[in-house]
Parts: structure tokens; sequence; C-alpha cells
């Protein structure tokens, strides 16, 4: 009976709202508007921070040894080679390997030159290497072995097949193997896999070489000891969480890029404060009368009040499921697009919009809630 | 003789059921309006009844304290003195949500401006105070259909009310108030935006087909042509009750 009761007042709630169409697409637009574009902008400066750490995904380390000065996986310091000693001679660590990460200029077979990210395996383990999808990971050894991923910026080397040649700083470089990897990195520029001892054969050195130890502690609980030990050398362990976040944090706070992303999210709030708020309230003043008649007839207030939340809830729900299909769907045509297109959908972007939309629901039916709560029956019999 | 008195001896000879009993009692009623300097008293000391089976008409200038007496009587507008007994109920000891859900189930009411929601439909309308006493939206939505067809326009539920003449749209009005089977109606300026020959047929409908001998229905009006139709007229003067007199004898002056 409850529930046949709520059914007729919420089905009159709805029909008010949905019948009187143009302020009902005018509501729908304001609130789609500012979805699309909180969730747009959250997504691309997502895309960029997951994207920004794909050295760390791809290679799957579950501890990091790094100078302590560095931001992000891709400004490594080099460290020296007593670092790796040291580590391996840690209690709790299973086995530590060294990691070279650089960028090397690529010359290609018509004379261009193109930048790509490097990666030297440890020799003995290939610790971090790709999943690989022609060639053998062996091969790697060879003489002049390269393995390039196939990722969006792979067209960028001339879409190299198996066995393409091409130098890096003047020394013969041979495809043997063509890769996949989970995330693509941030510069658009393409990955090559080598060896650590090839890589720092190829390019320009520093006096020290190992961008990164990675280690693999012999349970979870060792890491607190290790990141002290480490610590203790005057180097910074981290996990691959904790070096993503501080990754992520680096471009949030200290690049202008996570203020420009806060500075549009709010504006887009503004906006569809603005639409949303300014329609609604319209949309009640023009039914405040009959709101009035309502009350004379024997509505109570607490039912206006529902009536009111209802609209404007299912308004905001709504406009909230349009906003989201809209951004995923324009992000899923970008994808097909544009392979380099880094944007993603994230858990915590969705949930920043509708506590948005909450918000923007919430102040719109505030106005129009006291309006409706003000006026008085006896106003309607006075006209 | 008091104004009570009046009133007493009007009811005797205004051709209502004998022996018909008080639907609403109103006695002592002061109203002010403001406060300070721009006080200003609506209403002073103004005492009625109005009987079941009866039409009352409250008539007087603007601004003479017609409707805020509907007001107070309605349950809508609390006065400063006095009492308001609607159907042996004392509406004005009650708490407000009780006076609406009192109003609700008791009172039903036909707005100057009818009010209808322009974006419903007219049997939607009428199912408003259905709705509201909590009863299905299909039924409602039937018992609506079934009231239209009492007022005479079963064939226009599906329209909105602006696809309506005036005078349907008052019936539509009409037809929503009666829907839930209140005792007393009461009409503010039903003629108001209406011609002549639509709001006679209106006030004809009323009297005869909307009234019974279980309902009362008090109407304000400023309207001669209709006086005829009213059992007994109260007017109105300076927020004070002049004087009560019959239709009939009103219509002969």
């Amino acid at each position: 009976m409850q529930l046949k009761a709520f059914t007729g007042e919420t089905l009159l709630a709805y029909k008010l709202l949905v019948n009187d169409r143009t302020k009902f697409a005018a509501l729908l637009l304001g609130i789609t508007f500012a979805v699309f574009l909180i969730v747009m902008m959250m997504s691309m400066f997502a895309g960029v921070l997951q994207r920004s750490s794909s050295t760390v995904i791809n290679v799957g380390a579950k501890v990091w040894v790094m100078d302590p000065a560095v931001n992000t996986p891709a400004n490594s310091i080099p460290m020296p080679d007593f670092v790796l000693d040291a580590v391996r001679s840690m209690s709790g660590v299973r086995y530590a390997v060294p990691l070279y990460s650089g960028v090397g200029q690529v010359k290609l077979k018509d004379g261009s030159f193109q930048a790509a990210s490097i990666l030297g395996l440890d020799d003995s383990s290939l610790f971090g290497r790709p999943k690989l999808l022609k060639g053998s990971i062996e091969d790697i050894y060879a003489e002049n072995g390269f393995i390039v991923v196939r990722d969006a910026d792979y067209v960028k080397l001339q879409n190299p097949a198996m066995g393409a040649e091409f130098e890096i700083n003047n020394n013969r470089a041979v495809i043997v193997g063509i890769a996949k990897v989970t995330i693509s990195g941030l510069f658009g520029i393409p990955t090559l896999y080598t060896t650590y001892n090839r890589a720092i054969q190829y390019l320009p050195q520093t006096q020290f070489t190992t961008s990164y130890v990675l280690v693999e502690p012999k349970s979870p609980a060792d890491v607190p000891h290790i990141k002290q030990e480490v610590t203790r050398l005057g180097y910074l362990a981290l996990t691959e969480q904790e070096f993503i976040d501080n990754t992520s944090r680096f471009y949030e706070f200290h690049t202008g890029l996570g203020m420009n992303i806060l500075i549009m999210t709010m504006v887009s709030f503004i906006v569809g404060l603005s639409i949303s708020g300014q329609t609604f309230y319209t949309f009640i003043i023009e039914n405040l009368e009959r709101f009035g008649a309502l009350k004379a007839i024997g509505a109570k207030g607490n039912e206006l009040v529902a009536m009111i939340l209802f609209q404007s809830t299912f308004t905001a729900l709504t406009g909230y499921g349009l906003g989201i299909g809209l951004c995923t769907g324009l992000i899923a045509l970008a994808k097909a697009r544009l392979p380099d297109y880094a944007a993603i959908v994230t858990f915590p972007s969705l949930g920043i919009a509708l506590v948005m939309v909450i918000i923007i629901v919430a102040i719109s039916s505030y106005i129009g809630v006291r309006r409706v709560l003000r006026i008085e029956p006896f106003d309607i019999f006075r006209g | 003789m008091t104004l009570d008195g009046i009133a007493q001896q009007s009811v005797a000879h205004a051709g209502l059921p004998v022996g018909a009993k008080d639907a609403i009692v109103a006695r002592g009623i002061d109203k002010y309006f403001g406060e300070g300097e721009a006080r200003t008293q609506a209403l002073k000391n103004v005492s009625f009844e109005a009987r079941f089976g009866e039409m009352l008409y409250i008539v007087g200038p603007s601004g003479s304290g017609k409707t805020t007496l509907l007001s107070v009587i309605s349950g809508i507008l609390r006065p400063n003195a006095g009492t308001v007994q609607v159907k042996g109920e004392q509406i004005w000891n009650m708490s407000a949500d009780d006076i609406a859900g009192f109003r609700l189930h008791t009172i039903g009411f036909v707005f100057q401006d009818y009010h209808l929601f322009p974006r419903l439909t007219t049997a939607e309308n009428v199912a408003i105070p259905l709705i509201l006493q909590k009863r299905s939206w299909s039924e409602a939505l039937s018992e609506a259909k079934r009231y239209l067809k009492v007022v005479g326009l079963e064939d226009r539920a599906h329209l909105p009310p602006r696809k309506l003449s005036g005078g349907e749209q008052q019936r539509v009005a009409i037809a929503r108030a009666i829907v839930s089977q209140p005792d007393v109606l009461i009409f503010d300026e039903p003629t108001a935006s209406l011609d002549g020959d639509t709001g006679k047929a209106i006030v004809h409908f009323v009297r005869h087909e909307v009234l019974t001998d279980k309902r009362c229905i008090v109407i304000v009006t400023h309207d001669a042509r209709i006086y005829e139709y009213a059992h007994r007229i109260l007017r109105m003067e300076d927020g004070q009750l002049k004087g009560v007199e019959d239709g009939d004898s009103i219509v002969g002056d």
C-alpha cells in the first residue's frame, strides 16, 4: 500500500517534470554538459597520469630502488654499481637486478632520426621483459638484438618488421622481436628493449649506469625492512604503487597540469550549476501557484519536498548517465581513431562527477524547496 | 436581534432540508494582517454557520474580507481569535499537517483561476486529490474519468487543460474538487473568468448536480447574476458580517 502511494505521487512529480519538455531538455542539457566536461577533464588527466607510470607498470617490479631526487620514471638518475650489490646483500631480498632506462636517437633507413625510449633488461634474468608477439626472447642476446614494442608509436619507426635494421648512436641495431605492453608511454616515442649491457654500450654514458634496481622481496613483510636499509644507503626504495603515486603527485602538484584540470573541472561545475540551477528555479517559479494549489487541496509540505527532490534527483541521474555515456562514447571513438589518445574513465572521476552533480541538485532543490515551502495557500485565493 | 439571530432566522426561510445539520460553524472570527501601525483588521467578530445541503454565498465589495473568511473557514489561514468547526471538528486546534489532511479528505476547492496543471491531462488533473490521498495512480485515474463523465467531459480526459474552453476548465476544476467526495466545497469567484451564460450554466450545474443533502457549498462571488442559486447570502463589508439574506429575496431586491 505504501509503495503504491509512493508511486502515485512520484508519477505525478515525474509527469510534471518530463511533460515540460523544453525545461526538462534544458535541465538535462545543463547536467549532461557539466558531467561530460568534468569527466572528460579528469579522464584525460587520469590517462596522462597512467601513461606517466607506464614503465613502472610494464616492468612490474615489486620494489624499485632509485635516487631520492627521482620525480618520475622518465627522469631517472643513474646510481653507482655498489647500490645493486648492497641491495642484493640485504636480508629479505630474493633477488635484485639493474634496469637501464634512457632515450636514444634512432636513425631510420631514410636518414631521419626518431627518439626512442630504450630499456636495458638485466642480462641474466631479463626481468621486466615484455610479452612477445613475434620472435623469441632469447634472440635478444643475438648480435645487435632489440625488441620493439608495437603500440601507437610503433609507426614512428616506420613499422619495423622482424630483421629490420637501423642505427642507434652509430651502432647497428636489428629487430629480433615484436612485443606488446600493457600501457604506452606518455611522451609519444617508440619503446625498444634490449639487454642492460647492450644498452649501456649503445647509449652515451654518465659516470654511473644503473637507472633503477628492481627488487623481488622474499615476502611482502620484508618490504619495510628493505626500504629502511635502502634509506640508510642514501637511496630510496618504493613499492610499485608508491612509485606510481609519487609520479601522479608530481604531475598533479608540480607541473601546473593538476591545477589546470582543477580549474576546468570547477568551471564545468559552475556552468552546470548555473544552467541547471536557473532552469530548475524557473520550473519551480512557473509552477509555484500550482504547488500552492496542491497545498490548499491538502498536500503536506514534506510531500511537496519529496516531489521536488524526486524531480531533481531524476534529472540529475538521467543527466549524469547521459554525460557519462557521451564522455565514454567520445573517448572510445577518439581511441579508435587516435591510438595515442590517453584518456581513461576511472571510478574516482565517476565518483567526483557524481558528487558534483549531487551538489548541483542539492543547491537547485534547496532554492526550489524554499520557494515552495514559503508559498501560502492563502496567496492562491488572493491571486 | 444579533447577527447570529439573523442568520438562524434566515436559515429557517432558505428552503434548506428540514433538520439540516451544521457543516461549518464559525464563531467570533477576528483576523489581522501586518504589524504595528500597518496592522489592519480584515475580519471583525464574524460568526455564521453553513449547513449540509446548503449553497451559501459570501458577497461584498473588494477588500470586505470575503477571501480572508473563506481561507479561515477552510483551514488555510489561522484566525487571531474565534473558532471554526467543520463537520464537528475544531480545525484550528489541529496541527498544520492534520489540517492539511483534514482539507484533503473533507474540503474541495475550486479556485478562481482554476490552477490546473498545464502539463498534465485533464484526467490527471482531476486525479490529483486522490493521488495525494495515497490512492494508486491507475485507481485515481479511473475515478477521475468517472467524475469527468459527471461534469460532461469524459471525451476530454486525455487533453491538456489549455485545449479546453474556460467553461470546460471550470468543470474540470469542479471535477477535481468533488472527486474525493468532500463534505464541503469552497468556490472562489467561480464565474469571474466566464461569460454570463457559461457562468450561470456552471452554477446551475453545481446547484443541481453537485450539491447534495450531505454536502455544503460555500461560494465567494461578486456576480449578482448567480445569486438566484444561493440558499443564503452573507453580505460582508469592512471585515464584518452586515447581513444574511436568502437568495430568492436578494434577487427580488
